[in-house]
């Protein structure tokens, strides 16, 4: 050992190594574990000093609270602890690359927050005078107008909350036009690789769910659209590209079929950054379609929402859309039409409504910032390099893992399936789980369920060449692990992270769900 | 472009590693005669300075509630929200990362919502909640269809209290699988005769209380008649402060406790992003829609908590699923639940009695005014006032004077002509003396 010269050592010396080493808090040097609210808050502390109410007589008659609110609090030092230290539990974007596939996990912009957070936009009331909010009907119809140029669509509903609610809005539109036309049509089409929203949301709008199997290379044969098409089929979901990270080449021949048939074209949009600005939507004959903001846009995701999930549909169903919205006169100015009766006075049917107010304004400000700071040209930029990034993890991963669609150029991601780990053990559970104690987070698993033991990797675009190189690295190095029988390591994998595998199984089957 | 880290070198070498000469080779799949060659229509990229300066243009155009005297509710309300809160939610690893799905690298996120989860039970008065709904009231009509798979009936009946867009959520959501839903007419005075009007094909009773109007409805009559018969109390509000100095609905003997929880923690963005609250009985725990977080041990036995039940869930059960929801609000939720960490439930209760007072003080003056009635003798923080002409016209007055004077309830009820003078007025703690003055004097001048 060396020593400086007052005593201090300088050099480390050999210890425990850090998956061992245990100490008398728990917590591990920077990692700081952290009680729950309810056991480090007190029922009377509080982080917030009010004014006093003064003298006044209540006028709750005979609601008011016969017992005490039974919430602890903590003061304000505490509560900035509380949440830091939870916080550095979560793995983050900002920390390093993100590459669950189908969720989109890229950079979220700065000046996006900053300028959802303008009073001007914040702190602006639902329900004030229109007159007194022109700036936030001309941002809605300045998202809009971009959403219709990216897609080539006719209009757009703005109001849905998230993904699923997009979906549920644009398929409600498809019942309202189906019923309009007089027709009864109960049946939609769904394909194996769909997300389990799409047939969630047909079923709860009433609809039969049909499945169309994938064809050999990952994406749907017209040939079996046509087979399922008939007088009943009101409409077919398809994700373009797909959830194999295919783009459906045959798109244009299932459009047409299900027109000719009388249904509608709905397609989910989760995968929509992919193509913004080298194909729209509405060339295609899609019908409606939801943008899910936040994967796309890169609204931020926040932990798991808030979401935002607009909805731009065909000529055909525009009548239909939901209260509220903006549409454009013929003078081109924007007017916001706000309930069913303003909107029937000039001729048009929505289906309903489907939130109390105007949909996610936040979102739609980051979007917006988004789109402005990315100009035509970044957009179509993003989505190119999200796909370059995507067939480079392929093409330098594909002699380790098993590549599940080798044939077809991959879109914005890639999907590999557990063969390349067949015999070794090891499964794409563990494989996913060594990641983490490599530093990263793991791939989507097992989904889509077209192939066994899915892996979807999605890179993005705001990977640079040094960082993907990096994760292949990590991945070739894991893959080669596997096969070389040290199934051990990854069955015990987590080790290093704030948790090791957690149980799910005693979570369900006794659940605990508050303290 | 500042946010794209390749550089066109680096485009090249991968480009050559994938072994394929062009961009356009990886994107064969995309029928050619439908590929766009560029966006002509849209403009190029831009600096930071420029999209902030044009952002800047557009909300310079909006009245900010904190400009004005501001007495706007009716669904969403003005606070003030500790700066704490902010901050924390802009933490990258809060703000930047995905659903808690992999749980030994989220349980920060999972701890907090296993936290909103009780302090959303302990508020309403119930067993259990959810992680959070897109906001109140797709919660209520979330809430709507699960009493309907519990009871295996479908008419629900609805309070004339109900908010009115609420309503028109239950209605479309409902409308599609074929149930029905019965709305008593609005109840402006809050002695609608409800109780007349369930039976033994009522799936659910909805009250909302505070209620559009700003009426408090004692639920425990209404709760006996529905088990009476076999249905559900569906308990709703859209002030969640309002639990401060209320009693919660679970005490009152609600099954389904459902509201916006906003004014928590959130600012009014114009309409959202909000936080759906969503609370019930544990024994309903399984019919419940929405992410669950739940508590449980990792492999060495230490706390851990993880997203339970998801057998319920779109992506396991598909079709048969309990709900399409695949989100929560989950950002929202974290300001939300922030925001009761710092207020506890002492500083609740104090936040609480200052809305009330003001509430009281301001309900007071306006009624004073000759020819304005007020039509609450109970209420929180919202009252509703017959003017003696249309409430339309005297809010657009008040507000080119700059005082946002509250909703007129014509506005979300057009169809009803016997709510033209009504005027909804919300008082929280951020109004001052001087803005009561300022409503009152504006409002005593534009009905001379």
């Amino acid at each position: 050992m060396t020593m400086n010269n007052v005593g201090r050592p300088t050099a480390p010396v050999a210890a425990e190594t850090a998956a061992t080493a245990s100490t008398f808090t728990g917590n591990r040097g920077l990692d700081i574990e952290e009680p729950l609210l309810f056991e480090a808050g007190r029922p009377d502390a509080t982080g917030v000093d009010f004014e006093d109410a003064g003298a006044f007589e209540p006028r709750l008659g005979t609601l008011a609270r016969t017992a005490p609110v039974d919430l602890p609090g903590l003061s304000e030092p505490e509560t900035m602890r509380h949440y830091v230290r939870l916080s550095r539990q979560n793995y983050a974007i900002d920390l390093g690359l993100y590459p669950l596939g189908s969720c989109t996990m890229k950079h979220n912009p700065r000046l996006n927050e900053a300028m959802a957070r303008l009073p001007g936009f914040a702190d602006v009331h639902p329900l004030q005078p229109l007159s007194t909010a022109a700036g936030a009907v001309e941002l809605i119809a300045e998202l809009g107008r971009w959403l219709l140029e990216l897609t080539g669509m006719a209009s757009v509903a703005m109001s849905p909350k998230a993904g699923a609610h997009g979906e549920m809005c644009g398929m409600a539109a498809i019942k309202a036009a189906i019923a309009d036309r007089g027709e009864a049509r109960d049946v939609v089409l769904v394909p194996e690789s769909a997300h389990g929203t799409n047939p969630a949301t047909a079923a709860q709008l009433g609809f039969r769910v049909v499945g169309v199997p994938a064809r050999a290379d990952g994406t749907v044969d017209p040939e079996e659209v046509r087979k399922r098409l008939g007088p009943e089929v009101a409409a077919i979901m398809l994700t373009n590209p797909n959830t194999c990270g295919l783009f459906e080449r045959d798109i244009v021949e299932i459009a047409e079929a299900a027109h000719a048939a009388g249904a509608y074209f709905y397609a989910d949009g989760a995968n929509f950054n992919a193509i913004v600005g080298k194909v729209r939507p509405g060339d295609l004959g899609v019908d409606a379609m939801h943008i899910n903001l936040h994967k796309t846009f890169s609204t931020p995701h926040g932990g798991g929402g808030p979401g935002a999930g607009p909805v731009v549909l065909s000529d055909r169903l525009a009548p239909y859309a939901p209260v509220p919205f903006v549409r454009f006169g013929e003078d081109g100015a924007a007017e916001f039409v706000e309930t069913r009766k303003a909107a029937g006075d000039r001729g048009l049917k929505p289906f309903g409504r489907i939130t109390a107010f105007h949909g996610q304004m936040g979102m739609f400000v980051r979007a917006l910032a988004y789109m402005l700071s990315h100009g035509a040209d970044g957009l179509r930029q993003a989505s190119e390099d999200a796909v370059l990034a995507a067939n480079y993890v392929k093409a330098r991963l594909a002699d380790v893992m098993t590549v599940a669609f080798p044939e077809r150029p991959a879109m914005h991601e890639v999907l590999f399936d557990d063969r390349f780990l067949e015999g070794t053990g090891v499964t794409t559970l563990d494989f996913a789980k060594a990641m983490i104690d490599e530093g990263y987070h793991p791939m989507t698993m097992y989904f889509p369920l077209v192939v066994h033991g899915a892996l979807l990797i999605e890179p993005t675009e705001s990977e640079s060449k040094a960082s993907l190189n990096q994760f292949i690295g990590m991945l070739r190095h894991l893959a080669e692990k596997a096969r070389a029988g040290e199934a051990g390591a990854f069955k015990a994998a987590p080790r290093l992270a704030p948790r090791r595998r957690v149980d799910e199984t005693l979570a369900a089957r006794q659940p605990k769900l508050v303290y | 472009m500042r946010y794209l880290p390749l550089s066109d070198v680096d485009r090249a070498d991968m480009l050559a590693a994938i072994g394929v000469s062009s961009i356009d080779d990886l994107f064969a799949d995309l029928p050619a005669e439908k590929r766009l060659a560029a966006l002509p229509s849209l403009p190029p990229h831009a600096s930071e300075q420029a999209v902030a300066r044009r952002l800047g243009v557009m909300a310079a155009k909006n009245t900010s509630a904190g400009a004005v005297p501001f007495f706007v509710g009716a669904g969403a309300y003005r606070h003030h929200v500790p700066a704490t809160v902010d901050h924390l939610i802009q933490r990258s690893e809060f703000l930047t990362s995905y659903t808690p799905y992999q749980p030994e690298i989220a349980q920060g996120t999972l701890q907090v919502l296993f936290e909103f989860q009780t302090q959303v039970a302990r508020l309403t008065g119930m067993e259990v909640a959810n992680a959070s709904m897109y906001d109140g009231s797709t919660a209520l009509a979330e809430a709507v269809l699960m009493a309907h798979r519990i009871t295996r009936r479908d008419r629900a009946l609805l309070s004339g209290g109900v908010h009115p867009h609420y309503r028109g959520v239950v209605e479309t959501v409902t409308r599609f699988p074929g149930h029905t839903v019965e709305s008593l007419p609005p109840d402006l005075s809050g002695t609608e005769e409800i109780l007349a009007a369930i039976d033994e094909t009522t799936s659910c009773v909805v009250v909302q209380s505070p209620s559009f109007y700003g009426h408090l409805y004692d639920l425990k009559p209404i709760a006996e008649k529905a088990h009476a018969v076999g249905a559900l109390l569906i308990a709703v509000f859209t002030e969640v402060v309002s639990l401060g100095l209320i009693e919660p609905p679970g005490a009152q003997g609600a099954d389904i406790v459902v509201g916006e929880g906003q004014s928590l923690g959130n600012p009014l963005t114009f309409g959202g992003p909000y936080v759906g609250l969503f609370a019930t009985r544990q024994k309903y725990v399984r019919q419940m829609p929405g992410r669950l977080c739940g508590e449980t041990v990792d492999a060495d036995g230490r706390r851990a908590f993880v997203l339970t039940l998801s057998t319920r869930e779109q992506h396991i059960r598909r079709e048969k699923a309990t709900s399409n929801i695949c989100t929560n609000a989950g950002l929202c939720a974290l300001a939300f639940s922030i925001h009761l960490t710092l207020l506890g439930g002492t500083g609740l209760t104090k936040l609480a009695r200052l809305n009330h007072a003001n509430a009281v003080r301001l309900a007071d003056m306006l009624a004073a005014l000759p020819g304005v009635e007020l039509l609450n003798s109970a209420f929180f923080n919202e009252f509703a006032l017959r003017l003696p002409k249309s409430a339309g016209g005297v809010v657009e007055a008040l507000a080119a004077r700059g005082i946002l004077a509250g909703v007129p309830a014509s506005r979300l009820e057009p169809n009803r002509p016997e709510l033209d003078n009504v005027l909804v007025v919300a008082a929280t703690e951020v109004n001052t003396d001087e803005d009561r003055a300022a409503l009152a004097a504006a409002l005593k001048g534009a009905l001379a």
